[in-house]
């Protein structure tokens, strides 16, 4: 692999992304069932209900401020990075983070400080709904996050200016009720549920098998398995497939997904498993199974499922209108610059092409001005457009079976929780504390196959990755990355270490009314008792 | 759409200009004072009990308040692309450095109190005490490197940006001058804040460093406008100025002149009020504080930074960022803004949801309003309501705490 700035500038932002999203599903889905365990105590008034509210608050607390620190990062690198992105695009893109930033994270970060220290000053309806502030909060957060990379995938409502040289907003209610976005918000959130449950489950079964704690672990597992039940069942049936075949980046990424090298008579049959070989297109060792396919992609029997090769064939025919509409751009360019009238011709090829101007911009990284390149290159950008299949296959075929094991996992234990026999069964306990880790790995893989999958685009049909970049020196990225690569595994490791130590106390058994939470309790010790 | 248009363009432009100016103002008032109070961690507490003192007094809204930052980037990002892309790359390196700070702020505040031992703790002190300290300078030199004029330049056909500068460049004699106006004015914050939030010793050395840092503050935030007026060239727009134009910063003439910046003052003599409110607020917090009126002192810190940052504002209009190399490329409120739709989508966002922040965030802050006591650790203690401060109290605290 070649270190130039993309190659690294893409390094960075996968490294601190995927770290970031670490933290933010747990964040997500603990902060909901939180929510849950203190409306159980507040309506039942049983003390159980908040302990085991302020106990796993003080794991919520411990991961909260990691995705708080990581999630700087993310909204600084666009700027920092991929500064040709955030011009190119801010006018879109800027304002579902802007809103964020108003509607959701300023509740959550200025909540959560009265979640933890507000216990002795507020009713106890007053905390709770603080607590329920937090979590609606960190889900709308999710929401225009999720609505700002839905564009990146789908970019809608939009259209690009000769005067700006960037792309500028036509429907702002097309960028928010972008149908991608949507399945990417439920998907995601659901994700975050599903995860929170496993940890949650994961946690109550180690105490189950060491018979500490049980009334709050039984409790806790009677709700995370129900919760993440319902969370399962949603990431499945509700998944990000009813997305792919909103964009033709999208179709793409299907096909990639699938290792669809060629177009099947319809319905086409799905591939379960195999080794694709991106360099011969084509699957070796696959396990077919006929129709399949084409019912769960178009949900017809006659509906064609494109295959990789005639998206590439689309894509070269693209590339060529792209170089119409690229050249009309220069001609348009040249007259406003020299303050003269844009012949009229210009400007209608713009008109007509101008939405293919992004096809020609991946001929940029082979030459300066794409209007030159050669038939072999058009070829070579036509073939750049589909993604690394293998990555695709793998990454989708792991995620998707790990969903189909946390259904699993969770009906079983919602089951055992209902007849009450999960404490009969050790090997099962045991297996919901080895299952803890895996939510994790399902989360990155999906972000590897929706954000890979989009390559070579940076939005999708707009704007290509390699132009997107910002113009550093190599040896700076290069540094930047060293540092955060050390930074976070610094704060990984401590993390780890805090989220053990607190799992390993376990909640605080305190009987008074108003015990505060998490903030003193470690040195209260230390501390003379109150002179009066 | 054409709802947009019941507002101007360049109307949305200086109101947003505005805005930016508000939400960067709020996070350095908020933010300010949790940074000067993590940077004088070290200095006016000293047992352990004093230091969970004086971080407990920022603990419930320091979160809150690092929001402004962030809502502050998303806004520049949607409001002002191109001047979000120009300097948060030309800045590279030391937005990296911030970042880095603000990483592990939250992260120290958090974790202190998760282990017991003396030298855990100890190191995250200093790490509160470096991570205030680094923003505050950073946010202080960038102040000064807008003054002076940023090595950037853009491709005139693509608007591609690129970025002549170093790390080092940065660090010229007038941006840190400018770096140490920023450290002073929030330690002068911080110092106010902490005063109100606490008794006894704390209270008492907190006070000390903060008329240290209400002086410090008047005198290099003069010395900075002497060495502006003498030193360095404003810029100013030689062609004629389209304020309604399409936001594209190569269209326009820009040249350097002597005291450029000082334009705006003559042509509105009444913005001298601006550096006066700056100057006279940060003298009327350290006397304040010497009167033992901690509330007052906090009131007028918090005014000399907002006369400080609108003057920042006055200086400049209407550059946000000028280029040093080559001033056509300089980025003005009236080129380098989204589109007129985007600024009007966001004003009506802000105008919804900025009254609301307001109004929780003032909630949040009165439900942990009062002095923060070593009491208020206390495990089984009685439920507290905020009781009013008073010195007599405090004298009690310092005679009877072991």
């Amino acid at each position: 692999m070649d270190l130039d700035i993309v190659t690294l500038s893409r390094l960075q932002f996968a490294l601190t992304a995927l770290y970031h999203f670490i933290f933010v599903p747990l964040t997500i889905g603990l902060s909901v069932i939180i929510a849950i365990m203190e409306t159980v105590y507040v309506m039942t008034g049983k003390s159980i209900w908040r302990d085991m509210t302020k106990f796993w608050g003080t794991l919520f607390g411990i991961n909260f401020a990691m995705g708080v620190a990581t999630g700087v990062v993310m909204e600084f690198q666009f700027g920092m990075n991929w500064s040709y992105y955030s011009h190119y695009v801010g006018d879109i893109f800027g304002a579902p983070l802007a809103i964020e930033g108003l509607m959701a994270f300023f509740l959550e970060a200025t909540f959560v400080g009265l979640f933890f220290f507000g216990w002795q000053r507020l009713s106890k309806v007053g905390h709770l709904t603080v607590t329920w502030l937090v979590a609606i909060a960190t889900n709308f957060s999710a929401l225009w996050i999720l609505i700002a990379n839905g564009w990146m995938q789908h970019p809608v409502g939009s259209v690009f200016n000769t005067d700006t040289m960037r792309m500028e907003i036509t429907s702002f209610a097309d960028v928010v009720f972008n149908p991608v976005a949507q399945a990417k918000f439920v998907h995601t959130v659901s994700a975050g549920y599903v995860m929170a449950s496993v940890f949650v489950l994961g946690i109550s079964a180690w105490y189950l098998l060491k018979s500490r704690h049980l009334q709050l672990a039984r409790r806790s597992m009677t709700v995370a398995s129900s919760f993440g039940l319902a969370a399962a069942l949603s990431v499945i049936v509700l998944g990000d497939e009813s997305g792919y075949l909103s964009g033709e980046t999208q179709k793409m990424k299907l096909a990639a997904i699938e290792a669809m090298w060629q177009t099947e008579p319809a319905p086409a049959s799905f591939t379960v498993i195999g080794i694709p070989d991106q360099a011969q297109a084509t699957t070796h060792y696959g396990v077919h199974i006929p129709m399949v396919m084409g019912l769960i992609g178009t949900r017809s029997f006659d509906a064609v499922i494109h295959g990789i090769d005639d998206l590439v064939a689309a894509n070269e025919a693209r590339i060529r209108e792209g170089l119409v509409a690229y050249d009309a751009l220069e001609h348009i360019r040249a007259a406003k610059l020299k303050q003269q009238p844009v012949r009229q011709e210009h400007q209608d090829r713009f008109d007509t092409y101008g939405q293919y101007l992004g096809y020609a911009l991946l001929l940029k990284p082979y030459l300066d001005d794409p209007r030159d390149a050669t038939e072999a290159q058009i070829r070579q950008a036509a073939q750049d457009t589909v993604p690394s299949v293998a990555t695709l296959f793998w990454s989708f075929r792991i995620m998707v079976g790990l969903g189909f094991l946390f259904l699993i996992l969770m009906a079983t234990f919602f089951y055992l929780s209902m007849t009450r026999g999960f404490e009969r069964r050790p090997a099962l306990l045991k297996f919901a504390i080895c299952c803890v880790p895996l939510p994790w790995l399902a989360a990155e893989l999906g972000w590897i196959v929706a954000e890979m999958g989009r390559q070579p685009w940076v939005i999708d049909g707009v704007l290509p990755t390699a132009v997107a970049y910002s113009d550093l020196s190599v040896t700076t990225v290069l540094f930047t990355i060293a540092c955060f690569v050390a930074l976070y595994t610094v704060l990984l490791i401590i993390e780890f270490k805090l989220m053990i130590k607190a799992i390993r106390k376990g909640p605080s058994v305190d009987t008074s009314a108003h015990a505060p939470v998490l903030v003193p309790r470690l040195s209260q010790r230390l501390i003379p008792g109150d002179p009066s | 759409m054409i709802l947009h248009t019941m507002i101007d363009y360049d109307t949305l432009r200086i109101i947003w200009w505005a805005l930016i100016g508000i939400i960067l103002g709020a996070y350095a008032i908020t933010d300010g004072f949790d940074l000067g109070t993590g940077m004088l961690l070290p200095f006016v507490a000293k047992t352990d009990t004093e230091r969970r003192i004086v971080i407990n007094t920022v603990g419930p809204v320091w979160e809150g308040n690092q929001v402004w930052l962030i809502l502050g980037g998303g806004a520049i990002f949607a409001a002002w692309p191109a001047l979000y892309a120009v300097s948060f790359s030309g800045f590279y390196l030391a937005m990296f450095i911030l970042l880095a700070a603000l990483i592990v702020r939250p992260v120290a505040f958090k974790y202190r109190s998760k282990e017991e031992s003396h030298r855990w703790r100890s190191r995250w002190d200093a790490a509160l005490c470096i991570t205030g300290f680094v923003p505050a300078l950073i946010f202080g030199v960038a102040m000064g490197n807008v003054l002076l004029g940023v090595p950037f330049r853009l491709e005139p056909q693509t608007l591609r940006i690129f970025y002549d500068g170093t790390l080092l460049g940065l660090l010229n004699p007038f941006a840190l001058l400018c770096g140490l106006v920023g450290v002073a004015m929030m330690v002068m914050q911080g110092a106010s804040w902490i005063a109100v939030k606490t008794e006894g010793l704390v209270w008492e050395r907190a006070r000390y460093y903060g008329m240290a840092a209400a002086v410090l503050t008047v005198l290099l935030y003069a010395l900075g406008g002497v060495a502006l007026w003498l030193f360095v060239d404003g810029y100013q727009i030689t062609s004629a100025v389209v304020t309604d134009g399409p936001s594209n910063p190569m269209m326009k003439t820009v040249a350097t002149a002597t005291a450029a910046w000082f334009a705006n003052y003559q042509a509105h003599p009444w913005t001298l009020a601006f550096p006066a409110l700056g100057l006279g607020g940060a003298a009327l917090a350290g006397l304040s504080l010497l009167a033992h009126k901690d509330k007052l002192a906090f009131f007028f810190s918090s005014a000399s930074i907002a006369g400080i940052l609108i003057n920042m504002g006055v200086v400049t209009f209407p550059f946000m960022l000028p280029s040093s190399i080559d001033p056509n490329a300089s980025l003005t409120v009236w080129d380098a803004s989204s589109s007129h739709f985007t600024l009007f989508t966001m004003l009506v966002a802000t105008a919804i949801f900025l009254p609301l922040i307001m109004v929780y965030t003032l909630w949040v802050y009165r439900v942990m309003t009062g002095k923060v006591r070593h009491t208020d650790f206390n495990d089984h203690g009685p439920l507290r309501k905020p009781r009013p401060s008073g010195r007599g109290q405090a004298r009690q605290f310092l005679t009877r705490a072991p």
